[in-house]
């Protein structure tokens, strides 16, 4: 287990390092922040002189050798558009990002694993059709269009609820949320529900194909005809052991509704770390764009990381295997 | 006796205050993206010191109409050529309690030239300042310089106190260090609001200043302000009465607004004028094709001209902008000094003329050319580069274009990248609202000091502008100065320097529950909001 764990936090650091210097070699490409930083009446001088200060005209790897040096220090330098510390700026956007993806991954599993399991079992009811037909939808609609669809209803239409923002927030020390105010609450509901029905319909349809493989099995048949019940057959025998693929999936998606977040929160204006990022790239603020970058990777390596270890927790195969082979 | 007097007024006054929570009238308002910084020495963009302007406020103002009026100075005055001398207004507080005075402007000047200060340029035109007395106070300028007053419009004051107390005596630079990063997210101005909390790119809430030497319109005692960043979110929560203005708002969704109820779209011309320009240095083009090998067609005049009048620019403001923008003739809005109704035309659209242009000049078979054109800067930038292209095709100049996001635009075309275009399209607010500013920063040779010729980015050359400019800058008769304005524009109009297109509209939205006045370089100034 624990050369195992070395071995894993050895390839997490190269992956780091990897997206790191891909991202970095991005910028480039990302075009010229001094023109964002300066208003049209500045001098070319001063222009140049802005341009030497931040060591824009470094060649590649001195700037990144500077990046790594400063990052490993949980330094990552002052972004051009708020001039204010990226780590600072992280901190104070985190909550709102955290908050709305967790309710978000919630939601997806709170509903897309029952809706996954009733309609294996009942394969031809109605209502699996209406969940089924339902799922398309939230598989095939790009998110910002649902987001804006959202907002046109209940938003404009119905003003049920506000069409953008994070509501009042209260501050409970350095984090900020939005659970405690009614406003804040109102706020949640339509970007959660956005962000929440891609994972939930590809919950819903990979649990759904996972417990149609697993009851077809012979030891859910054996099961069967010991005569136990139908309600232990499927919820103990086979939906434990459609979990393994299902757990990986939502795992890595915990990371992608981190990430993707991003359309979900520009559309929504909602003020977390996404919206930063979008708002950076445009305004070319590289450290912003540097610092978001290698911190979504962190959490994709650690999430992995735990994945990997919740097989061990729920396979006990998976443990005699690697016992055997010697790892 | 004295102390029972002020405590008796003090007790009125308090009573007074009381009573005005009961018509506590909240105003919000989003715009696409958020004030660069509370420092008002760090940033020289029209939105971020527009808003600053609510909280903060210079010597002098300009009012809805642009004109100017006096804020922190009551009157000035050219005392000699190179002096000018400013009467300071008495009485006025800042919102910590602290009084203003001449040693706060002179302190303000110190502090505009400080590293990470983006106001070197107002920096430049002061020499000297000389403190008279409390409430009066000298500028000496390098040259005579008869536009001073226009110029130190958007240069505001600090409190010398507050900035010592707060180690913020140097301007918020962005390349780093804690100095100065206080006035970042705090403020204390002389303003009509006070800034109560802001957190960037998220929230700024700002609160009525009842203190406020000036008796304005606005009976808003709080005004929370949002960042949104997507056109069709700011359109609907403008629409769902989220927001009481919101701006910029899409050209094309005027339509939803007025359907909607209870909210309009607010539009006017904006003194942004939208230009087209020709590299006139190379010896041959960078993007053409077999046709101009060794050539540069757009070094003659007729080519330049055949462009100007292959434009149909009645069917841009009709097809692209929805008949809002206002076609220019000059490189200079109506609302800038120094315009004159009668320069401000153009050749007729006339593609057989411009045919016959072309073959005169050689070209009769046309060429290629790359057009470098910013999607996301100026109202419908690549629409109208779009419709550029085809018209220009017709005189058989086959334009591949190449339309990217402002940040890799300007990166491409601007200085620091050696002014990498052949065709482009960019659009200009003259930050003094003068004649002066475009003729130096767009129609001047490069290659002078200072920031002349900057933002030329094709390189026209005569050297006669240049000339005329100078004098202008220095020029104190009004009538003489006008007179060589014209001259200059005359040129640059024979010549076609430039294709000005046109003024493109502000674009706002306003609910009916309140009134606002839109200035027409696109500034909100909260002084002009009133709440039904």
């Amino acid at each position: 287990m624990i050369s195992f764990l070395i071995k894993r936090l050895l390839q997490s650091i190269l992956v780091m390092l990897t997206v790191a210097i891909i991202a970095f070699a991005l910028f480039r490409y990302v075009g010229d922040p001094i023109n964002n930083m300066v208003g049209q009446d500045t001098t070319l001088e001063e222009r140049a002189e802005l341009r030497e200060r931040l060591g824009l005209d470094d060649p590649f790897f001195v700037q990144f050798g500077r990046f790594v040096t400063n990052a490993v220090q949980g330094e990552f330098g002052i972004s051009y558009q708020h001039r204010r510390p990226v780590s600072e700026l992280i901190a104070e956007r985190a909550p709102a990002t955290l908050e709305l993806s967790l309710l978000s991954a919630i939601l997806a599993i709170a509903i897309g694993i029952p809706m996954g399991v009733y309609t294996a079992i009942h394969r031809d009811g109605w209502l699996s059709r209406a969940f089924m037909s339902l799922s398309l939808i939230g598989i095939s609609l790009p998110t910002f269009l649902i987001g804006i669809l959202l907002i046109l209803l209940f938003g404009v239409i119905l003003r049920w609820l506000p069409t953008f923002g994070r509501g009042e927030v209260v501050q409970l020390g350095w984090w900020s949320t939005g659970f405690l105010t009614w406003s804040g609450i109102k706020a949640l509901i339509m970007p959660a529900i956005t962000l929440a029905l891609f994972q939930m319909t590809l919950i819903m349809r990979l649990v759904r194909a996972e417990m149609l493989e697993v009851l077809r099995t012979d030891f859910v048949k054996f099961g069967r005809a010991r005569g136990l019940p139908d309600r232990y057959v499927h919820f103990k025998t086979a939906l434990k052991n459609t979990m393994v693929p299902v757990i990986t999936i939502i795992g890595l998606q915990l990371g992608a509704i981190i990430a993707f977040a991003i359309i979900t929160e520009t559309v929504f204006q909602w003020p977390g770390m996404g919206l930063m990022f979008i708002q950076a790239v445009r305004e070319v603020d590289i450290p912003i764009m540097a610092a978001y970058l290698v911190m979504i990777a962190l959490i994709f390596v650690i999430i992995n990381l735990i994945v990997d270890m919740l097989y061990y927790v729920v396979d006990p195969r998976l443990r005699v295997d690697r016992a055997a082979t010697g790892h | 006796m004295r102390s029972i007097t002020k405590t008796l007024t003090a007790a009125f006054l308090g009573s007074a205050m009381l009573a005005a929570p009961a018509s506590a009238k909240e105003f919000k308002f989003a715009f696409q993206g958020d004030a660069g910084t509370m420092d008002p020495h760090g940033l020289f963009e029209t939105f971020t010191l527009g808003f600053q302007r609510n909280i903060y406020e210079g010597l002098v103002a300009r009012d809805g109409n642009m004109a100017m009026t006096g804020a922190l100075a009551e009157s000035w005055e050219n005392t000699s050529p190179k002096v000018w001398t400013f009467n300071l207004r008495k009485g006025v507080k800042f919102h910590n309690g602290n009084d203003f005075t001449a040693d706060d402007v002179a302190f303000s000047v110190e502090r505009i030239k400080t590293e990470g200060s983006d106001m070197k340029v107002v920096a430049a035109l002061i020499d000297k300042v000389k403190v008279i007395d409390d409430h009066t106070i000298e500028f000496h300028t390098p040259a005579p310089n008869p536009i001073m007053p226009l110029q130190l419009e958007i240069f505001y004051i600090m409190d010398k106190e507050w900035s010592e107390e707060n180690k913020t005596t140097e301007a918020t630079s962005v390349a780093g260090g804690d100095e100065g990063n206080f006035a970042n997210l705090n403020a204390n101005g002389t303003g009509p609001f006070k800034l109560e909390s802001r957190q960037s790119g998220v929230k700024t809430v700002l609160v009525r200043n009842d203190d406020h030497w000036e008796d304005i319109d606005s009976n808003v005692t709080k005004a929370i302000f949002t960042p949104i960043d997507q056109d069709a979110t700011r359109v609907a929560a403008l629409i769902s009465g989220d927001v009481d203005l919101a701006w910029p708002i899409p050209v094309q969704d005027w339509n939803r607004l007025e359907s909607a109820d209870g909210v309009k779209p607010l539009t006017g011309p904006e003194a942004r004028t939208i230009f087209l320009g020709f590299n006139q240095t190379d010896d041959e083009l960078k993007t053409g094709g077999d046709a101009t090998k060794g050539k540069n067609p757009f070094k003659d005049v007729r080519v330049r001209k055949a462009f100007m009048q292959a434009i149909d620019i009645e069917a841009i403001k009709k097809k692209i902008m929805r008949g809002s923008a206002t076609p220019a003739g000059l490189m200079i809005a109506p609302q800038i000094n120094g315009f004159t109704e009668g320069q401000n035309t153009r050749p007729d659209h006339d593609v057989a003329a411009a045919k016959k242009l072309m073959e005169d000049a050689g070209y009769g078979d046309g060429f290629e050319v790359t057009m470098d054109c910013p999607n996301d800067r100026y109202v419908n930038d690549e629409k109208i580069c779009q419709a550029s292209a085809s018209m220009l095709a017709k005189i058989g100049v086959k334009v591949n274009l190449l339309a990217q996001t402002k940040s890799k635009y300007f990166g491409k075309v601007l200085a620091q990248n050696e002014y990498d275009t052949d065709f482009f399209l960019l659009g200009w607010t003259p930050s003094t609202f003068d004649a002066h500013n475009v003729l130096s920063a767009l129609m001047s040779c490069r290659g002078g000091e200072d920031n002349i010729g900057a933002f030329n980015l094709g390189g026209y050359c005569n050297p006669k502008i240049n000339e005329l400019t100078a004098k202008v800058q220095s020029e104190t008769d009004q009538d003489k100065r006008q007179a060589m304005i014209e001259e200059a524009f005359q040129i640059h109009s024979d010549e076609v320097g430039h294709i000005p297109l046109h003024q493109q509209p502000l674009s706002w939205g306003v609910s009916d529950k309140v009134d606002v006045i839109q200035r027409p370089d696109n500034v909100f100034d909260l002084r002009s909001a009133v709440v039904k």
